[in-house]
């Protein structure tokens, strides 16, 4: 079923839509609107959504497989970066049958660390780059910046979008930076950060998300974790919505990475929620859906563990990292 | 058998006068009966002072149908413009004071002072009913503060066509008393006259015609009460009732409340006894009763 | 990956989750509630209320008969002297102290209502009763202010207010119909519906615990001659009706020619305008809600959808596919959106509508739903291809039918959502502001939800135009209802 078929356009029409900056206008601003109390509302409402038992225990494993655990300081060194792989492979020390996180995402000049501490682990390796998280350089050391942390070992790239040309309308600009950042990318993933906090309203985000896939966006994703707001729930609702009906009008299923702000399994577990209700049980895997998020990981960690014990945990119990 | 008015030769030199005919206003025209059918209206000491057109639920059928069609264009005018409208009917009633008078004066048996006192009234209740037509609906209406981020208000608004049974006794104040008010909210409506003093009221309706109200907003029927009324009492297409015409006659009052309630028309209920007109209006409160409060919703967000 | 479990049905994450039920405990059997006492009614008779969710007994409640509403009517005529002349301000004070109560209790009363209604927890728990609080906190302020109303220099309560209530809101029908009444100094005598009667026999503990003063609200449980009696009775003042338009011309055929005071707010067929330029997820999400909440068993529900027929096709997909995230199933389950319908009855007439309009050719869609074996339960239901000459177009249906219409110009949407007798609400979306105000405008319904449906609050006035009634419940229009304002002539 082509859900989106005529109220989105044809897959014609995104090809043509992007053949010249004023048919890219058209397409994006003929793009249906939020109305975003609507929108709020809709989110509350799955927020009060029950998960118990086997599924609350499935949900937060899934939440442990989709985490892309993240360190993006100054301060970020490789001690630092070593111990974060080392939780990435193994989270919980306790339970064995705990699963790893889904990748380590770090500066690209710990690209090299990361990569070889997760060798053979299954984690993969996630970079920013292109300037993060301002943007605000010229686009040959942004692809220069990309093609390094490829080449030092990135299977993924977590791209900002230029922002100031956004919102000044230049969506050519825009869209021509993500195809050449994804051409520089080559066998890695791209993951399209559109800082929907800079973006401010939620026209724009549904704007934007059909910017990033139209460009080749592998995963779209809300923010860098450095402009708050960070992650909200309607945020994600409409970025759902947007690969959703991307898939309707393309086939191509792209993902979604929220960040940003996601501290507790509670959390999590309401953007499950949205997920599935949303795009459906097809995103809900680490290929279409993430967590970017550090903190997050140690409480659902102590979740798991009163699912599996039935008492209620320590954060002694857990490691920090 | 009526008495007949004494016949009076003219004298020589002394002008014939020429007699009017007094008509229905039904759709912004002056038809006679569709059943060809009138009666004797006499003067208060029972002299002959015209043959009234006796509508038949033809005719009432026909003002319904008018109202309903006149509806757009008088609810649709600004409230500015519905203000002058009345504002102006005042204006043309106060140039034809002393024809009114002197149909006032014949009709209900007044001395000549009372009637033009009656006239004035009138004129008075126009221009204060022509005031609220820009306010009512602030009275009315609010800012309604909802606990959530939505922009809500409620506004009165027109209840549609209303049919207003006017009083028996006062036939030029009484009736404006409740025309004017059903008009300001925007309503369209057919009145049915004073059964026994009914020429005021076709006058007035000349009156409405030459004040720029829209034909049809206003259609006054002659007649008998008690044959009209079921019939707009039953009419789907009404939406409210005025019973004011009916004071005093409970179990007719009851019967035509009882039709009404097929389509939950609007009432206003008979009083007792028909109430003293020269009294000043209850506020806003008889504009309201013909208006329904609409409330809207909208979201508050970017 | 792993496999996502429960799978059959689309919704993992909605895994069972039911309130314990003892939470509201029901007694075997319930008095009358009349002179802040529950007495046994004179006759003796009693009847049964089901849970819709089972088809099982819940308890036996008392029938009411006319010696009974006799009683009561003496009881709240007798209150009225003392509660009418009491410093206003206390009386407000009563009705803040039963708003508290009302919170204090509120999961007890949310369970009770799912029981005995067969509605969802969720819709309970975070509509109903926050509402039910809200309209009691609300009235409260009131009661000490009603000069500043605007309603008229000196407003005077009208005496014994006669209530009666239906079955699909039972406790927040019941706060509209009493908080006014008793903010504006009235006394009440309320009938509850006889399918849901639990949570006003609560409520009738609360004004205990309130330390009400007896007879200031009577509570008499029964059915429809129970109803014919107190709007018979003589000695009230006013009649309050919710319910069917049949019955409220019933009741207003038998007021006809007495003193009592009356206000009707009675059935819909509210027309939800979709316009090719709406915000098309939230538009979706506003159809469901008009429809589908309380099982469609809402008087302003958005039975209608009319939708621009350029964008017919893929609204329609967009409201099947989130019609398929929809789960049905017991009411106390906290991840139920769709519950039981109310009773035998009023799933035959649904499901008799629903023959109708496929036998006038109309094409009728249910998402993959399975129902329950035990109680009364109706699928999510989408007529597409209706005619405006569909008795699915026309007639109140009352629960999750939803009839799809198209239009062509905003003029044929305004013509289109007008032709109907009813005029209790209507819906339109458009991301066009000056066409919101204009469809706003022209549409003949009480209440207007310009993207956005189904949303309550006690400032808000709420009621009908043309056969959905008169007079407003809610904000500073609603007291006019419970108010005499002094008019002359």
């Amino acid at each position: 079923m082509t859900v989106a078929a005529t109220s989105i356009g044809t897959p014609g029409d995104l090809v043509s839509a992007t053949a010249s900056d004023s048919a890219l206008r058209r397409f994006l601003h003929g793009l249906p609107g939020v109305d975003q109390v609507g929108a709020e509302a809709r989110v509350g409402n799955l927020a009060t959504r029950s998960i118990k038992a086997e599924a609350k225990r499935w949900a937060l494993d899934l939440a442990v497989r989709t985490i892309d655990l993240t360190t993006l300081e100054g301060a970020d060194t490789p001690g630092k970066v070593r111990s974060l792989c080392a939780k990435a492979i193994q989270p919980d020390p306790d339970d064995r049958t705990c699963q790893s996180v889904a990748a380590v995402c770090v500066y690209p000049d710990l690209v090299a660390v990361a990569s070889q501490a997760l060798a053979g682990s299954g984690v993969a390796v996630a970079s920013v780059a292109t300037a993060f998280p301002s943007g605000r350089a010229r686009l040959d050391v942004k692809l220069t910046d990309v093609a390094g942390a490829v080449e030092a070992g990135a299977d993924e790239i977590d791209m900002v979008v230029d922002r100031g040309a956004f919102l000044a309308g230049r969506y050519g600009e825009v869209l021509d930076e993500i195809r050449q950042v994804k051409g520089a990318c080559g066998p890695a993933h791209l993951k399209v950060i559109l800082e929907t906090g800079e973006l401010a309203t939620l026209d724009n985000v549904r704007r934007a998300s059909w910017l990033a896939m139209a460009g080749g966006a592998d995963f779209i994703k809300t923010s860098t974790g450095k402009v708050t707001p960070a992650a909200t729930l309607p945020v994600a609702l409409v970025m759902l919505e947007a690969v959703r009906d991307f898939a309707d009008l393309t086939g191509t299923e792209v993902g979604v990475k929220v960040a940003g702000g996601i501290r507790s399994a509670k959390d999590a577990l309401r953007y499950l929620v949205v997920v599935h209700e949303t795009a459906g049980a097809e995103w809900l895997r680490p290929e279409r859906f993430r967590f970017g998020a550090s903190s997050l990981l140690n409480d659902v960690l102590m979740q798991r563990a009163k699912q599996r014990t039935g008492r209620y945990h320590s954060p002694d119990r857990v490691t920090i990292d | 058998m009526v008495r007949r008015p004494a016949a009076r030769p003219v004298r020589g030199g002394e002008r014939l006068e020429v007699r009017k005919t007094y008509k229905l206003y039904v759709g912004g025209a002056f038809p006679r009966s569709e059943s060809g059918r009138s009666y004797e209206v006499l003067d208060g000491r029972g002299r002959l002072l015209a043959n009234a057109a006796r509508a038949s639920r033809k005719d009432a059928r026909d003002a319904v149908v008018a109202a309903r069609k006149a509806g757009p264009a008088w609810s649709g005018a600004t409230a500015y413009n519905r203000g002058q409208v009345l504002y102006r009917v005042a204006e043309v009633l106060e140039g034809r004071a002393d024809q009114f008078a002197a149909e006032v004066a014949t009709a209900e048996g007044l001395t000549a002072a009372r009637a033009r006192r009656a006239v004035e009234a009138t004129v008075d209740r126009w221009v204060w009913y022509a005031g609220w037509a820009d306010k009512f609906a602030q009275v009315g209406g609010s800012a309604n503060p909802v606990a959530g981020p939505y922009f809500n208000f409620s506004v009165p608004e027109p209840t549609g066509v209303v049919a207003v049974l006017a009083p028996q006794g006062s036939s030029l104040l009484g009736l404006c008393s409740v025309l004017a008010p059903v008009m300001v909210g925007g309503n369209s409506c057919v009145v049915v006259a004073s059964e026994a003093r009914p020429l005021p009221a076709v006058t007035l309706a000349e009156v409405l015609a030459t004040s720029d109200v829209p034909g049809g907003t206003v259609n006054v029927l002659t007649g008998r009460t008690a044959e009209l009324a079921p019939v707009l009492a039953d009419h789907l297409d009404v939406n409210g009732l005025d019973l004011t015409g009916v004071a005093g006659d409970a179990a007719l009052a009851a019967d035509l409340e009882a039709r009404a309630a097929e389509n939950t028309k609007r009432l206003h209920r008979a009083p007792g006894a028909e109430p003293d007109w020269t009294a000043a209006p209850d506020g806003p409160h008889r504009i309201l009763t013909w208006c329904e409060t609409k409330t809207v919703w909208h979201p508050v967000g970017t | 990956m792993t496999a996502v479990p429960d799978q059959g049905t689309p919704t993992w994450a909605k895994a069972p989750s039911p309130k314990p039920r003892d939470l509201a405990p029901t007694h075997p059997t319930n008095g009358l509630f009349i002179g802040g006492e529950f007495v046994d009614p004179a006759d003796g008779g009693s009847f049964t209320t089901v849970e819709p969710a089972t088809g099982e007994r819940l308890a036996e409640v008392a029938l009411a008969t006319t010696p009974d509403v006799d009683r009561a009517v003496k009881a709240a005529r007798r209150a009225f002297r003392r509660w009418s002349s009491r410093p206003a301000a206390e009386r407000g004070r009563y009705l803040f102290r039963i708003a508290r109560i009302i919170q204090e209790r509120s999961r007890e009363l949310a369970v009770l209502e799912s029981i005995d209604n067969g509605k969802p927890i969720r819709e309970t728990r975070d509509v109903d009763l926050p509402l039910v609080a809200a309209h009691f906190f609300h009235h409260a302020g009131w009661a000490d202010k009603l000069a500043w109303a605007g309603l008229g220099p000196n407003p005077r309560p009208l005496g014994v207010a006669g209530q009666i209530i239906p079955w699909n809101f039972p406790l927040l029908m019941l706060s509209w119909k009493i908080a006014p009444a008793l903010a504006c100094g009235n006394t009440v005598v309320l009938k509850p519906a006889e399918t849901t009667p639990l949570t006003a026999l609560a409520f009738a503990e609360i004004c205990q615990q309130a330390d009400l003063p007896a007879g200031v609200v009577n509570i008499v449980t029964g059915a429809g001659d129970t109803g014919r009696a107190l709007v018979e009775h003589p000695g009230v003042d006013k009649i309050a009706f919710t319910g069917s338009t049949e019955v409220g011309k019933a009741i207003a055929r038998a007021v006809a020619g007495t003193a009592k005071k009356l206000t009707l707010e009675l059935g819909g067929k509210a027309a939800n305008v979709v316009f090719d330029d709406a915000p098309v997820d939230e538009a979706v999400e506003g159809i469901v809600n008009g429809i589908f909440f309380n099982q469609g068993h809402v008087c302003c529900a958005g039975s209608r959808l009319l939708v621009q027929e350029s964008v017919h096709d893929p609204v329609v997909a967009r409201l099947q596919r989130r019609l398929g995230t929809l789960r049905l199933g017991d009411p106390l389950d906290k991840n139920t959106d769709i519950g039981a319908v109310n009773s035998a009855e009023q799933l035959e007439r649904i499901t008799e509508l629903v023959a109708a309009g496929e036998a006038e050719g109309a094409v009728p869609w249910q998402p993959d739903c399975r129902l329950p074996e035990r109680g009364w339960w109706h699928a999510p239901t989408i007529f597409t291809g209706v005619a405006q000459s569909h008795r699915v177009a026309r007639e109140e249906i009352f629960g999750p039918v939803l009839s799809v219409l198209t239009f062509r110009t905003p003029d044929e949407a305004v013509a289109k959502a007008n032709n109907t007798t009813y005029g209790l609400s209507a819906g339109v979306w458009t991301e066009k502001g000056s066409r919101i105000l204009w469809m706003a405008e022209r549409l003949r319904a009480g209440v207007v939800w310009a993207n956005t449906f189904n949303r309550f609050d006690p400032a808000s006035p709420f009621g009908g135009y043309k056969e959905s009634g008169f007079g407003r419940e809610g904000g500073r229009q609603g007291l006019a209802s419970y108010l005499d304002a002094g008019a002359v002539g």
